[in-house]
């Protein structure tokens, strides 16, 4: 594989692609969005637990790419435990990341840094990204929210 | 696979030509000289845009350098030779095409804009409530999504033509759907998914023998085949410039005369009036009826140089060329263990769908972007054609005249990358 390559497929990504983990719908959930990507057709599904102002359990469904799969998957495993307002900075710091803006801080769970090799194929960046745009709108939501990329 | 040989612009059979030089067409096209990660491009998306040889991007240029006016307005001279090019431009695309005559190809922004003209006047003028528009199940959704809302508008119904697992449309439904409420048949002439060629004399045949008018898209069929207005039978056939070695931008409408006659305005403006008052408006003839506003004049000079350019090329050696890139790349790709091929019709042109079992049409096209060869991964703006073959989407290599069977090879060794990453 050459560099950019394996920088994107890292095994990491690869594993959570092979086998995404919390890919289910969570029994007891009351926050819920559908993300999808006109663009590719790509689409996945968020449920979260929220006890208060924490999210103390997430899931995901859905059809998509190894990036997209891999980061639902690792983002459900990333928000359990985090308060509303932990979530929205992991994505805007997860945001700055893949698309090669200043500022991405250390703050950002290592798990993820794995998604850094994303900048260098632009095209990927809404596959990414997607996962986390329906989590923000679950969270911003009431009960069943949709959102798209476009 | 189709033994016919055909070029565009060239229908008519001729004697054995030398095979076609691939080497030396690619010397024409600046663009192909790119390099992608550190690799020599492999430009197998010709089914999204072809590459533009050295004169379509020379005529252009000449054109701005030296003839930039408006058309059909000044009295000076420069608006005149710009009047002229245009002009020599549409008679080009009238040739291209074997209509009768010039008034009957309208210049657009490309096919889509064509489809929507042809829904959005004709069908608004001629459709009624309980009216059929059959298009099929492999459009592209810019001749299926105008359908459907001409059709919201009017309270006319879209019924599709269904596709065989091979890809092919399915003869046996020709009967069932296109009928006496049909109004209108609109259909792709080669599908940009599979490469499947239509057999739209035989439709235009049923459509008008029920009273209805025939629309084909002609988008991925210019590149490819030869195309003659008169014997495909149809009413209306649309194109875009920049799938066949033109530029972006334009693209043009045929028309059969006496239909756009009848028909009204798409857009108002200047150009397209032929007496203007407060109190009401009447209307040029075709073709400018249907310009509004300048057109793009660079573009369509373009567009006739590109028409030249396939003038230049060698005849029939070049479908011979195309189909056996077709041949070679199916098989191929074919035989790799895992892979799925989506369309195998009798007759088609050189493009070539597929899946790498258990990986996202994304990550194969992320890979072999990786080695340098572009490729469209995803629905194509074909959703219902996806949905019919139980896939999400494909990846399309689509070929072109300045392809050659070792670029081939190199997207048959990425695709043995494809399954090294993704095991």
């Amino acid at each position: 594989m050459n560099g950019d390559l394996s920088e994107l497929y890292q095994s990491l990504i690869l594993d959570h692609n092979r086998a995404p983990r919390n890919f289910r719908v969570l029994e007891g959930a009351n926050r819920h969005a559908d993300g999808y990507n006109p663009l590719c057709g790509d689409s996945l599904s968020v449920w979260l637990k929220l006890e208060g102002d924490k999210i103390v359990d997430a899931s995901f469904q859905g059809s998509g790419c190894a990036i997209s799969k891999a980061s639902a998957s690792l983002m459900t495993t990333v928000v359990k435990g985090k308060t509303r307002e932990e979530a929205g900075e992991i994505f805007a710091n997860f945001q700055r990341m893949v698309t090669g803006q200043p500022g991405a801080s250390d703050d950002l769970p290592p798990r993820l840094a794995v998604f850094a090799g994303v900048r260098e194929y632009p095209a990927r960046v809404k596959c990414a990204s997607l996962p986390w745009h329906a989590m923000k709108a679950a969270l911003e939501g009431s009960e069943t929210e949709r959102v798209s990329t476009e | 696979m189709t033994a016919t040989a055909r070029v565009p612009g060239n229908a008519g059979p001729g004697p054995a030509p030398a095979p076609f030089d691939a080497e030396r067409a690619r010397k024409d096209f600046p663009g192909l000289a790119a390099r992608i990660r550190g690799y020599p491009l492999i430009y197998l998306d010709n089914a999204a845009t072809s590459q533009r040889p050295r004169q379509v991007i020379e005529a252009i240029s000449t054109f701005e350098l030296t003839h930039a006016a408006n058309v059909h307005r000044g009295v000076h001279t420069l608006s005149q030779q710009a009047t002229a090019a245009y002009d020599e431009a549409r008679e080009k695309v009238r040739a291209f095409i074997n209509a009768g005559n010039a008034s009957e190809i309208i210049f657009t922004s490309g096919t889509t804009a064509s489809l929507n003209l042809v829904a959005g006047s004709y069908g608004r003028r001629f459709l009624k409530p309980g009216d059929e528009i059959v298009v099929t199940e492999m459009e592209h959704h810019s001749n299926l999504v105008p359908w459907q809302l001409i059709a919201e508008q009017t309270g006319a119904v879209v019924r599709a033509l269904p596709v065989n697992d091979r890809g092919e449309l399915e003869r046996q439904a020709f009967d069932q759907l296109i009928g006496p409420r049909t109004r209108i048949v609109a259909l792709a002439h080669v599908s940009n998914v599979m490469g499947t060629v239509n057999p739209v004399r035989e439709i235009a045949d049923r459509a008008h023998a029920q009273g209805a008018v025939v629309v084909v898209d002609g988008a991925q069929a210019v590149p490819h085949l030869p195309v003659d207005v008169q014997r495909l039978g149809c009413d209306f056939y649309a194109a875009s410039a920049h799938k066949m070695y033109g530029p972006t931008g334009v693209g043009f409408l045929y028309g059969r005369l006496d239909l756009l006659e009848r028909m009204p305005p798409w857009q108002g403006g200047g150009g397209m009036i032929e007496r203007v008052a407060l109190e009401g408006t009447t209307f040029a003839p075709p073709p400018a009826r249907f310009e509004a506003g300048t057109p793009p004049i660079a573009q369509a000079v373009g567009l006739g140089a590109a028409i030249d350019y396939f003038r230049t090329l060698a005849g029939e050696s070049l479908a011979h060329h195309e189909q056996d890139l077709l041949a070679y790349a199916t098989t191929q790709v074919g035989q790799l263990p895992g892979v799925r091929l989506i369309g195998t019709a009798n007759d088609r042109v050189s493009v070539l769908s597929f899946l790498v079992e258990g990986v996202h049409p994304h990550d194969v096209g992320t890979v072999l972007d990786a080695r340098g060869v572009a490729v469209r991964a995803g629905h194509h703006c074909a959703q219902p054609l996806m949905r019919r073959f139980g896939v999400q989407g494909t990846v399309r290599a689509s070929f072109g005249l300045y392809n050659r069977r070792e670029e081939v090879d190199v997207l048959v060794d990425a695709l043995g990358e494809v399954r090294k990453v993704f095991g």
